[in-house]
């Protein structure tokens, strides 16, 4: 059932460290799960040519975003003997120092929860049609490209 | 046949508007509809820019009346 229903993904702002620690929390009755493996998106105070970003403003195509963030999880799940895996990335304005995306497996051994999770972070960054604008402090921006 | 067409991130910025309906007269691939909406846009690099087509990435595809287009911008999710 968790790993067939698609799930919202996009959450506006900033992720909360709160949100991780409940995750964390919310999964400790799963007592077949061995190992968590967590990635944490964090917004950098990048300098280009003198001016420092001050935070990163996402959008997205949601609707596609959404199916490809789906075809994402069923791929992993095809992949990987994970429990389950859960994502949330940030839309609109997220400061430098704030979290923008949160990937989360669980598996009975670490090797398969680090190796899902290091999966789900290379497909989103790849092929999920999310943008960051960079905005300086002087309200200048530059449009983010994923390396 | 009218084709909603979907800017994105720099492309939006560029086109100064997030979307719009074509009324398109012939046949025309992904491709070519791509090249057409970006004419007279400044971007630099209108090679990185994709067309999904429905929500699906191919620009070999022709394209139909109702159709759903989305001009994407190099991706920066994460």
């Amino acid at each position: 059932m968790d790993k067939k229903k698609p799930k919202k993904v996009f959450v506006q702002g900033a992720i909360l460290p709160e949100k991780i620690a409940n995750s964390v929390a919310n999964h400790q009755s799963k007592t077949n799960i061995g190992a968590h493996s967590i990635f944490l998106g964090q917004i950098r105070a990048d300098e280009v040519e003198g001016k420092t970003v001050t935070a990163i403003d996402y959008t997205a195509y949601e609707e596609m975003a959404e199916k490809v963030f789906h075809e994402i999880r069923e791929a992993a799940f095809a992949k990987f003997d994970i429990t389950c895996a859960h994502i949330y990335h940030s839309l609109g304005k997220v400061n430098v120092g704030e979290l923008c995306l949160f990937v989360f497996t669980s598996s009975a051994h670490r090797k398969i929860a680090i190796e899902a999770t290091n999966f789900f972070v290379e497909e989103i960054k790849a092929k999920v049609p999310v943008f960051g604008k960079e905005i300086f402090e002087d309200e200048t921006h530059q449009w983010k490209v994923n390396k | 046949m009218k084709v909603t067409v979907k800017y994105f991130g720099l492309v939006a910025e560029a086109a100064e508007k997030s979307e719009e309906v074509l009324d398109l007269n012939g046949v025309f691939t992904a491709s070519e509809l791509k090249a057409q909406c970006l004419i007279g846009l400044a971007i630099a690099d209108k090679d990185s820019v994709q067309i999904a087509v429905n929500q699906n990435l191919d620009d070999k595809i022709t394209i139909k009346d109702g159709d759903e287009v989305a001009l994407l911008p190099p991706f920066a999710g994460g």
